[in-house]
């Protein structure tokens, strides 16, 4: 059976500790992976500098060439996989759905992202940082094209990514890390593997030192190691996980996104027309980004818009993963659709709220399958922001629509990750533009799902990786 | 059955005395605490409840399934004297607790067992790497628990001192609950720190007991070749053939360090002996006759698995100052077969009972 070894930076180790991953539908394993222990991933945090010093000896505009040519291998070339043989890219495909549960074009797609950020490093880079000489980071100091002295330090020799297992399509975060000239930390998922160790495999193809990386499944331990041991870490988790580290310099926490749509009083009258904009905002990839949007906030015709997406979406049944109309991915973990979709039945039994898709959706919410089981899409009507639900968010096809006046929507919502406001009311937009609790803002019908990758994702990583500061050089 | 766990003639007829020594043992132990003139009132009052009588039906270790599971909670408040066998009633009488991070701890008696526990415990341990009269450093959580009473008299017993750094887990626990990080680190800074300086302190410790998150810990401040360490003993759930494998390869330098099994309501559980080639396997067994362990079936604990099946681990303590029969601890395993230092069975792969593992706290100090 394939196995994975953990990489201490590049080199791999046969931990005596192994978790088999399996096929989420058939049960069947499908590869070993070595698990690190905590105090294990601590000790190598030892070398970490050496990742950078080794980094520093080329150029940016070097590793970003390598990354590009690392972007194509992972997307198309034969890449080495675990400790032998090589894995084509319908192989990654194959895997990646058979122990995520995600269909295989969903797959495709994100691997596609996950190239397309390599393949534009430069302009990601060159955006991210607003046109800075990247020399200058490199170097620590430098002089911008108006003669103005900037230092920038790097905080941490490498940064740290505690990484989940239920969408591909976070890797796109870490893509830049490398290029900056600060190595990695990886902690895959443990249903995800494939992802960390084929991009790291096809980073070495591409000339990146072996030394520079270090993957390290493993535990909750190996988790907790990897954010004490990095200087900067991300995590990805749910509520709880962003509430432990809020306020932390040093970990940056990714979780639900509460992604939101909001109409104006001025555009309300028109939602016909973004109908297909709302169904791609929280079906694509199966809702379970945190930019997939889960509410919907509009000052009137809340039951017409949940009835119209109910119409939608109801229907929508799973299909086998190879099928590319699958749009429904399985939920993996045993207990955890019941859970959701018994936490939802709870919240429907309060006045005002209605679950609109049940009567578009031959049978049941839930659906259980021998080793696995499904949610399908679920679309509520909250007559007002009272009720719970309104502002629940869970990882599949489930949004809220919720009447709220609009006047009192912004300080309603919550904390909203992409919101995309239907209103060419300029005070409206105004307002938003100012709300400090609206990360990523799309003025006009954009979906919450499109993402200019030229744009910072919850925090310019360039601001968590490096701090400005001042530098004088003697004359 | 393969290969693996089958038992020579010889283990086999060990086996058997050791067999009859722990019916002996359950003889004698019942006879005292269910006797009005030397039990404890707690199992006094608990025999009236019952629909056999323990001195008279309970003859071997099998009888012992006639009593219901024991249950952790009884050992949650007081009075703690409804423990102490009136046969003991004149002796002085320590309480150790375990638990307690939130709530009532459980508690227990003890006046000698203790000691005998790890004077038994001491006499599994090698002249090479424990030498007679070197002393100790006692490094993890002391307070109401057992351990620094318990390392001390060991020390004490092989005729040396021990130093003593306490941790306190239930703060610990706590702190990491909060998400009280920072707190966390400068807590365990504190600690570590007063162990590097005693042992740079010139009292030629030659011999530690210490947790795997400590040593872990502490080999990041110090490097333990610079030390006169000779022999650590450890243990808890988090020493792993994973985790041994790496302390021996990139933390111990040389250093010999043996796992243990054991908490406040059991003595202390060896390992049996064991190489590299047999990838770190660990395998305890437990001080019997003075205390049993069984790994038994998930949902049906009267039934013992079959050699190299996972079960629960279940323990009984025969003492003349606790009893606790049947009591099902939150760890499982997998059974072993005796072995000819210890003719009884062994349990290895201890790790958190996977029932409730998501919801315990291990692994924190």
């Amino acid at each position: 059976m394939l196995h994975f070894p953990v990489l201490r930076w590049g080199k791999a180790y046969e931990s005596l500790e192994k978790d088999t991953v399996v096929h989420f539908a058939t049960g069947e394993p499908i590869c070993e992976v070595s698990q690190a222990n905590g105090g294990l991933i601590e000790r190598d945090m030892r070398k970490a500098r050496r990742a950078r010093d080794l980094l520093l000896e080329f150029s940016i505009e070097e590793l970003i060439e390598k990354l590009k040519k690392a972007g194509d291998l992972f997307t198309d070339g034969e890449v080495p996989v675990g400790d032998s043989g090589v894995q084509t890219p319908e192989d990654f495909v194959k895997a990646q759905s058979a122990s995520t549960g995600l269909p295989e074009h969903m797959c495709r797609k994100n691997m596609a992202k996950n190239a397309f950020v390599l393949q534009n490093l430069d302009k990601i880079l060159d955006a991210l940082t607003r046109g800075l000489d990247m020399e200058l980071v490199s170097r620590g100091y430098g002089t911008d094209a108006a003669g103005r002295k900037l230092s920038y330090q790097a905080q941490t020799p490498v940064l740290g990514m505690v990484l989940p297992s239920n969408s591909p399509g976070v890797h796109t975060l870490w893509m830049p890390v490398i290029p900056l000239q600060i190595g990695l930390v990886l902690k895959p998922g443990p249903q995800e593997p494939w992802t960390p160790f084929r991009m790291a495999e096809a980073m070495f193809q591409a000339g990146i030192p072996r030394e520079t990386i270090g993957v390290y499944p493993g535990g909750p331990d190996a988790g907790a190691a990897v954010l004490n041991a990095c200087q900067r870490s991300m995590i990805f988790g749910g509520q709880p996980t962003i509430d432990r580290y809020a306020g932390d310099p040093r970990v940056q926490a990714h979780g639900p996104g509460y992604t939101k749509i909001l109409f104006g009083e001025d555009q309300i009258d028109n939602w016909e027309q973004h109908i297909d904009m709302m169904v791609d905002s929280v079906l694509v990839n199966s809702g379970r980004s945190c930019i997939n949007c889960s509410g919907i906030w509009v000052p009137r015709h809340g039951k017409a818009i949940a009835d119209a997406l109910a119409q939608r979406l109801g229907p929508v049944a799973p299909l086998p993963p190879d099928n590319d109309d699958a749009a429904l991915a399985a939920f993996t973990v045993p207990g955890v659709a019941k859970a959701v979709s018994d936490t939802i039945d709870n919240d429907l039994n309060v006045p005002g709220v209605e679950e609109m898709t049940a009567k578009y959706r031959d049978g049941d919410r839930f659906i259980e399958e021998e080793r696995c089981s499904y949610l399908r899409p679920t679309v509520v009507y909250c007559e007002s922001a009272e009720p719970p639900i309104a502002k629940k968010e869970f990882m599949f096809p489930f949004v809220t629509v919720v009447e709220c006046p609009q006047e009192k929507m912004l300080d309603t919502i919550g904390q909203t990750l992409v919101g995309t406001i239907i209103s060419d009311d300029e005070k409206f937009r105004r307002d938003c533009i100012e709300a400090t609790h609206i990360d990523r803002l799309n003025l006009g019908p954009i979906p919450t799902i499109q993402l200019d990758w030229l744009q910072p994702h919850e925090g310019n990583i360039i601001e968590f990786l490096y701090k400005g500061r001042a530098l004088q050089v003697a004359e | 059955m393969s290969d693996a766990y089958s038992i020579s003639p010889e283990v086999e007829a060990k086996a058997a005395e050791a067999r009859e020594k722990l019916d002996a043992q359950v003889r004698e132990i019942v006879e005292w605490h269910f006797n009005p003139e030397t039990g404890s009132p707690f199992w006094l009052e608990y025999a009236e409840k019952l629909d056999f009588d323990p001195r008279k039906d309970v003859k071997t270790f099998d009888d012992l399934n006639m009593f219901p599971m024991f249950e952790d909670d009884w050992l949650r408040g007081g009075p703690v004297r409804r423990w102490l066998p009136k046969g003991l009633a004149d002796k002085p009488v320590y309480v150790f607790e375990t638990g307690g991070s939130t709530g009532i701890p459980k508690s227990r008696i003890a006046c000698e067992d203790f000691r005998i526990d790890y004077e038994l415990f001491s006499d599994t341990l090698s002249e090479e790497h424990f030498p007679k009269g070197a002393n100790w450093l006692m490094l993890g959580p002391s307070g109401p628990r057992r351990l620094r009473l318990a390392v001390e008299h060991l020390a004490q017993h092989r005729g040396g001192i021990s130093f003593c750094v306490d941790l306190d887990p239930r703060w610990v626990i706590k702190l990491i609950k909060k998400g009280w990080m920072d707190h966390l680190h400068a807590y365990k800074d504190h600690v570590i720190d007063q162990a590097v300086s005693i042992l740079k302190a010139g009292h030629d410790i030659q011999c530690m007991f210490t947790t795997p998150k400590l040593l872990e810990s502490l080999c990041e401040k110090i490097d333990l070749g610079d030390t006169n360490l000779k022999g650590i003993f450890s243990g808890g759930t988090e020493f792993t053939p994973q985790w041994y494998r790496f302390a021996v390869e990139e933390l111990l330098e040389g250093v010999f360090m043996t796992p243990t099994y054991g908490n406040t309501l059991m003595g202390l559980a060896a390992s049996r002996p064991f190489t590299k080639e047999d990838n770190y396997k660990i395998t305890y067994h437990a001080p019997q006759p003075r205390a049993a362990l069984r790994v038994v079936d998930f949902d049906d604990p009267t039934k013992e698995v079959g050699y190299g099946e996972t079960g629960r681990v279940m323990l009984t303590t025969l003492t003349k100052e606790f009893f606790v029969p049947r009591f099902l601890e939150r760890d499982e395993g997998e059974r072993e077969t005796p072995h000819e230092k210890y003719p009884w069975d062994g349990v290895s792969g201890v790790r958190p009972f996977h029932g409730f593992a998501s919801s315990v706290v291990e692994g924190v100090y």
